[in-house]
């Protein structure tokens, strides 16, 4: 039966075999994961996965395994079976030797139901496109009960930042590792209005911050039940911004880490790498190398050059990922010159009152000029109208191609354009970009 | 002239993009030379019944809602109520269109009482609506996108806010939208409802200032943006659901 289905589905790592696969033997995903020496470490959580998963595998290699991966965008279950499937000889065996996986979070519960990983990260909790995933509250009742049904030996790595998070380790009777930022100068007092966690997971009371991270990640405790931030087995205590890299001081490690990719967000996500290494017993110096040397994902932070101008692409699909991408744009210190994408596909979310909850005020406060597009584009112009972004500097153009030549028509020799796009926004940009004159190759995921 | 707004519940009560309703009538209003003030109730906090105009109400997760629907059967409630029948003008999205009806009767457990101010009861049935809405008022169009598994069903004191030509609306079944019930309007629609729906925002303005101010005129703004963005929507709509 396994040699049929690998006849019929062993056509590269796309979802579609991997459907057709789960659909003749269900339980294919933890008969394949089973054959993976260092076995399965699963990241899942609303922001950071892609890139978590990536400093991971990376890690893993710089330390001379054969890591198998599933790409960004294929993260169900049939993805990961996809991944599994396209890395399988003939003769039934995974060439690889660990598995390490992005999932999505609706899916975590039934991959897990399959799997025993030996770690499970889980980056961040936050509003997502409620049209898909409806309500984080809702969301976190169904990862707890997922993560509750695991065995003492898989190793949680949780990021201590996030209250909801956090409250996932309550119920698992194994190992938690926690990672979180100690640097008391990154995060602010104000409270944030995108927040999905005024309210103490435990008991619901209002939860006090003594620092303010990004929406309800900070430095938190709940003055009524006494759940509060656990200590971090892998601490930041210093993170130096810069416009293009962050340099970590972590507790425990002589040297400082830099890491070529921008933002507090990445921050976290360096640290949750470097904890979920240290689960799977990858070597540190391993570890540390990998994340000096990481390149950026699909649409996080790529970078390049288009007619003498810098191109960088980010991704934004929820308020919190929105507004973490705004955070490393302003401690650049610049005035922006964008191209804003906005589409409703099922992958990017139909629903766009996201855009609303997102702080484009402070975005609107240091842009120069926003060529505005997407399908719907319409919706984008109007927040930006809404966030006191003066008329003048906003232009509304239709099509991928015009709207990319117009930003970069927009953009002087020498500058640097910026492009925030949702994720079907972004691949259509992307597409017009090579076709307007780039000429390197895209990173391939 | 000045414009006091009250965001009921904004931590507990905010989970659609609601802050964009806020933030229209805000702007719409400063752009008019109108001073806004805009102040916040949750609870464990007192609401003055005498101060705010305008009440905005926005959807909320189920255990929002019980914290809420629990603060609303105390003395904030009655405050509510006093400030409705005073000539308060009131924007209720989703959760808290619910919340204002008669009763909330979740999937599982007791009903949740509501403040009673909309003639109005929902209860929540199988199937979740999920997607664009379009429906009709007076030669206006309404645009927004629906995310809900009440169904809601107007008694005979609340009149519909709109009549449905795209989407669910209010159950699925009568073709209705929303509630109006003298200065108080509940609907499903958010996407933010208000930045597309200027009319509907200008509306709710001369409501909230008449409560001081007497009937006011006001002036027409450049809404270009915003007809755009209706417009975008309608297609949207009617091309994708
Ligand atoms: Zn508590």
């Amino acid at each position: 039966m396994t040699r049929l289905l690998l006849v019929m589905t062993r056509r590269g790592a796309t979802a579609l075999p991997g459907l057709v696969a789960l659909t003749l033997e269900p339980r294919l995903l933890g008969t394949l994961a089973s054959g993976l020496d260092h076995g399965v470490a699963c990241v899942t959580g609303t922001n950071g996965k892609t890139t978590t998963t990536r400093m991971l595998a990376e890690a893993a290699r710089e330390a001379g395994w054969s890591p198998v991966h599933n790409r960004a965008g294929s993260n169900l279950e049939r993805g990961i079976v996809a991944s599994l499937l396209a890395a399988t000889s003939w003769g039934g065996l995974v060439r690889g030797d660990s598995g390490l996986f992005e999932v999505d979070e609706a899916s975590l519960p039934r991959v897990l139901a399959e799997v025993s990983p030996r770690v499970v990260v889980v980056t961040n909790l936050f509003r997502d496109q409620l049209d898909r995933y409806h309500e984080v509250d809702a969301l976190a009742r169904r990862l707890r009960a997922a993560i509750a049904s695991l065995p003492p030996s898989t190793i949680l790595v949780l990021n201590a930042d996030d209250p909801l998070v956090t409250f996932l380790a309550d119920g698992h009777p194994g190992t938690v590792a926690f990672f979180g930022i100690d640097d008391p100068t990154i995060g602010g007092p104000e409270r944030q209005a995108i927040s999905d966690a005024d309210r103490c997971p435990r008991c619901r009371a209002t939860l006090s911050y003594r620092r303010v991270v990004l929406a309800h990640e900070g430095d938190w405790s709940c003055g009524a039940c006494g759940f509060t931030r656990p200590p971090r087995d892998v601490a930041a205590l210093r993170v130096a911004l810069a416009a293009d890299s962050i340099t970590l001081t972590i507790a425990g490690i002589a040297e400082p880490l830099q890491v070529p990719l921008a933002g507090t967000y990445n921050a976290h996500n360096a640290l949750a790498a470097l904890a979920a290494a240290r689960a799977l017993g990858i070597p540190q110096a391993a570890a540390l190398r990998a994340l000096a040397a990481i390149r950026p994902a699909f649409g996080r932070q790529e970078s390049l050059e288009v007619l003498g101008r810098r191109i960088r692409l980010l991704l934004v699909k929820n308020p919190a990922g929105f507004d973490a991408v705004v955070s490393a744009l302003l401690a650049t210190g610049r005035r922006l010159r964008l191209l804003a994408a906005l589409s409703d596909r099922a992958a990017d979310g139909r629903d766009v009152s996201w855009i609303w909850d997102c702080d484009v005020e402070r975005l609107a406060a240091v842009t120069e000029h926003a060529v505005v597009t997407g399908m719907r584009g319409e919706d984008l112009a109007l927040r930006f109208k809404y966030a006191g972004l003066a008329r003048e500097r906003v232009t509304s153009v239709a099509g991928w191609r015009d709207a990319t030549r117009a930003a970069i028509a927009a953009t002087p020799v020498g500058g640097e354009l910026v492009i925030l796009a949702t994720y079907t926004a972004m691949q259509a940009i992307r597409a017009e970009l090579a076709r307007t004159g780039h000429a390197g190759q895209f990173w391939e995921d | 002239m000045d414009l006091r707004i009250t965001h009921l519940y904004p931590d507990l009560m905010s989970i659609y993009g609601d802050r964009g309703n806020v933030r229209t009538l805000e702007r719409r209003a400063a752009w008019r030379d109108i001073a806004v003030e805009v102040r916040s109730c949750t609870v464990g906090q007192t609401l003055e019944p005498d101060w705010a105009d305008l009440y905005f109400f926005g959807g909320g997760q189920d255990q929002g809602q019980d914290l809420v629907g629990q603060d609303l059967a105390g003395a904030n409630g009655g405050a509510l109520r006093l400030a409705i029948t005073g000539g308060a003008a009131v924007l209720a999205v989703c959760g808290g269109y619910q919340l204002l009806g008669h009763h909330y009767v979740p999937g599982t457990g007791p009903a949740i009482p509501g403040l009673g101010v909309l003639d109005v009861t929902t209860r929540v049935e199988k199937e979740r609506f999920v997607g664009n809405l379009l429906a009709e008022r007076d030669g206006e169009t309404l645009v927004g996108f629906e995310n809900h598994s009440g169904l809601t069903y107007l008694g005979a004191s609340a009149a519909p806010l709109a009549r449905v030509t795209r989407g669910r609306g209010n159950n699925g079944k009568d073709r209705t939208e929303g509630a109006v019930q003298g200065a108080v309007i509940g609907t499903y629609c958010h996407g933010s409802v208000l930045p597309k729906n200027p009319w509907l925002a200008d509306l709710l303005l001369a409501w909230a200032l008449a409560r001081r101010h007497g009937a006011v005129e006001l002036t027409r703004l450049d809404d270009r943006e915003e007809s755009a963005a209706h417009d975008a929507a309608i297609r949207a709509a009617r091309s994708r659901r």
